[in-house]
């Protein structure tokens, strides 16, 4: 039961309204539209706009907490879904890397004026007594000892034996028991390119100090040894001084990257001395 | 009973005010008779009889003069309230208060009437304060003498037939 004063004061206020409500509907505003339904509209309009702000909260509040339930399970299969793709891409990235490499020892065996076989190097021995690395083409292939192998950064070395059916042992340039017949392009300083264990890991010997030699002069494949293509690179002249006797002290840098030496050239040309010894028999 | 004296007051008010419209002073009319009908029935009955009698009243009073109704109704209303709770309030059954309430509410049915007056119409606000004052007062008086009239007039008339009842047997 309400007291009386307060009735008074509700009935006070609403016959205010309705007063207010009449003289509304007699008035119009400055832009023309009656009071009342100006008055009507923004109230309306206020309560359109928290009925919307409601419903977005309720909706917001739906979507973002409780339609939010089985994420935590998807989020983890995301996660595992990108862990696969990003296994994928780099798998695919490696893929396109061996593309094209593939494509550069393409190109490098089309140029090569005589008879090779591509090959994959499919293990590496780099110890600091025999740096070899095995490929996975042999005897089958036609692969002989002592046949020269090649990439597109220069001579990688030799084919040693024995050479099984479907592998071969290779020894590198940069082994300390391999060695090679070269010549220095631009002041043709004729030489030996031998393996060394130092850094860079070739050194030109049996160059006369007489001879003009400079760091930076190629140095190429002479022919001489009877097993590298003449004229192929075997590495960059680093460093060359005056030696203390008749030779000059130079150190080479290979052209070939060892480390990351993947797929190479087999020169299918029999060394001069296998030639020789087919002829003597 | 009290419809009936707040529809004769009311009634009865709007219809000599609507007579005495030619009599202005200032350009307002110097003296409101429903103001006085709804302040003299808040007195009488309370605040809820004064809020509706003014209500009533000042919705009449705009119908009549051709305005915006609702302006005089509400001012009206605010006032017959008004004095009804200070009625229940305060002592106003003497002369003095009743003419102070009597001015008082005219000033404050004045003030608003113009106010709305000058929301709802767009123009500025222009009491005219000579002529409010002139008005309060008739207002004043003519209240006083209607609570005079109604509270002490049948007693007087009452009186005066006993008196005249007296002298004729004297004089037979």
């Amino acid at each position: 039961m309400l007291d009386i004063r307060k009735r008074t004061g509700y009935l006070f206020l609403t016959v205010m309204m309705a007063q207010v409500i009449l003289v509304s509907a007699q008035v119009q505003s400055k832009s023309g539209v009656r009071v009342l339904q100006a008055v009507a509209l923004e109230v309306f309009s206020r309560v359109e706009f928290a009925s919307s702000a409601v419903l977005n909260v309720t909706r917001h509040g739906w979507g973002d907490y409780v339609a939010l339930r089985g994420v935590r399970a998807q989020n983890e299969e995301l996660r595992r879904r990108v862990a696969d793709l990003e296994v994928r891409l780099q798998q695919e990235h490696a893929l396109a890397d061996r593309s094209q490499r593939l494509q550069q020892l393409m190109d490098f065996k089309s140029q090569a004026a005589m008879p090779t076989l591509a090959a994959e190097v499919i293990a590496g021995n780099q110890d600091r007594v025999l740096r070899t690395v095995t490929i996975d083409r042999g005897s089958a292939d036609g692969v002989l000892a002592d046949m020269a192998v090649i990439a597109p950064g220069g001579i990688v070395g030799r084919v040693i034996g024995p050479v099984a059916r479907h592998a071969a042992r290779v020894q590198l340039i940069t082994d300390r028991n391999a060695a090679a017949g070269a010549i220095t392009e631009r002041g043709r300083a004729g030489g030996m390119v031998v393996g060394a264990e130092a850094n860079p890991p070739l050194r030109m010997e049996m160059v006369s100090n007489l001879t003009d030699v400079k760091a930076g002069d190629n140095v190429v494949a002479s022919g001489a040894d009877g097993i590298f293509p003449k004229g192929y690179l075997i590495g960059r002249v680093e460093h060359a001084e005056r030696g203390s006797g008749l030779y000059r002290s130079i150190t080479v840098r290979p052209g070939v990257d060892f480390a990351s030496l993947e797929e190479v050239l087999v020169v299918l040309l029999p060394p001069r001395s296998a030639t020789r010894d087919e002829a003597a028999k | 009973m009290k419809t009936a004296a707040v529809v004769i007051a009311i009634g009865g008010a709007l219809a000599l005010q609507t007579m005495l419209s030619g009599l202005m002073i200032g350009g307002t009319i110097a003296v409101n008779l429903v103001l006085v009908a709804v302040v003299y029935l808040a007195l009488a009955y309370g605040a809820v009889t004064g809020l509706l009698a003014g209500t009533i009243g000042g919705l009449a009073q705009d119908a009549v003069a051709g305005g915006i109704v609702g302006v005089g109704g509400m001012s009206k209303t605010v006032v017959g309230f008004l004095v009804g709770v200070l009625g229940a309030q305060f002592n106003l059954s003497s002369t003095v208060p009743r003419l102070v309430m009597l001015v008082a509410a005219t000033f404050v049915h004045e003030v608003m009437f113009e106010a709305l007056h000058a929301l709802v119409g767009g123009r500025p606000f222009g009491l005219q304060y000579s002529a409010t004052l002139v008005q309060a007062l008739v207002n004043g008086l003519v209240g006083v003498s209607a609570f005079l009239i109604v509270e002490r007039g049948p007693e007087a008339m009452q009186r005066r037939r006993l008196q005249r009842g007296t002298f004729g047997k004297k004089r037979f």
